[in-house]
């Protein structure tokens, strides 16, 4: 399974990356899963890590972390929205 | 600039100023049927940093296109599930911006004013929680991203 990750704001700054595109093994079902996932990659990544403040919208809709994720979804983590 | 549009609803997101009275006459143009119109300007404030004597001197909105103008969709065809209306436009800008720039615009039309009134603060509110727009602040020290605010969730969640 091959998605398109998006990072936005701060998140963005900090990892160093708008986007990427990830081959998904098969134990990564969910948002929650592909989140942990790219945490577990240490350093700035941890950043996405549990009981951090960020967001994600899986095809442009913000949802949250037990929904599940699909071949070719485009998948974006950001932090809470400051518009208006 | 993109935009959405249905027949009376439209989005727009661009880096390019508008014209208020343009906007709210726009809504009622041509339409006997419209009795009221509601509008909101949001503009750039020159706050103080906190604990410093210095300004912000400018913000830079970032925004994810492409879901920024599905999400001000939603928020208005919510809006048109709850309140009888007969129009609505939404603009907002993105880029960099100064103190006393206009950052959005929203304007509703409707047969009464209690309709427009009412649409005009949830289409804001819902917009501040649910729209991925993004402010960072100039400051001498840099950049500095603006944290969300508890009170914007609280004024989201009345509508709930």
């Amino acid at each position: 399974m091959s998605v398109k990750v998006l990072y936005f704001a701060s998140l963005r700054e900090t990892l160093g990356y708008s986007h990427e595109t990830l081959t998904l093994s098969a134990d990564i079902a969910t948002l929650g899963d592909l989140r942990a996932h790219l945490a577990h990659r240490g350093g700035v990544w941890e950043a996405l890590g549990e009981g951090r403040n960020v967001r994600a919208a899986i095809n442009q809709e913000m949802v949250g972390a037990d929904v599940a994720v699909a071949d070719r979804d485009e998948i974006a983590f950001f932090p809470p929205v400051t518009g208006g | 600039m993109s935009e959405i549009q249905r027949q009376n609803d439209s989005v727009s997101v661009q880096e390019a100023d508008f014209d208020v009275g343009a906007e709210i006459a726009a809504l009622s143009a041509g339409r006997v049927e419209v009795g009221a119109v509601a509008s909101f300007v949001g503009l750039v404030r020159a706050d103080k940093l906190s604990g410093e004597g210095s300004e912000v001197s400018a913000m830079t909105l970032e925004h994810y296109p492409g879901m920024t103008e599905k999400s001000l969709d939603a928020i208005i065809a919510d809006a048109n599930g709850r309140w009888s209306l007969l129009g609505t436009r939404v603009i907002h800008r993105f880029g960099r911006l100064v103190p006393g720039e206009r950052i959005v615009f929203v304007g509703v039309a409707s047969s009464h004013r209690g309709d427009a009134f009412a649409a005009c603060e949830f289409i804001m509110d819902y917009l501040k929680t649910r729209a991925p727009f993004w402010k960072k602040e100039d400051t001498p020290e840099g950049g500095r991203w603006v944290d969300a605010r508890e009170a914007d969730d609280e004024a989201a969640s009345r509508w709930d």
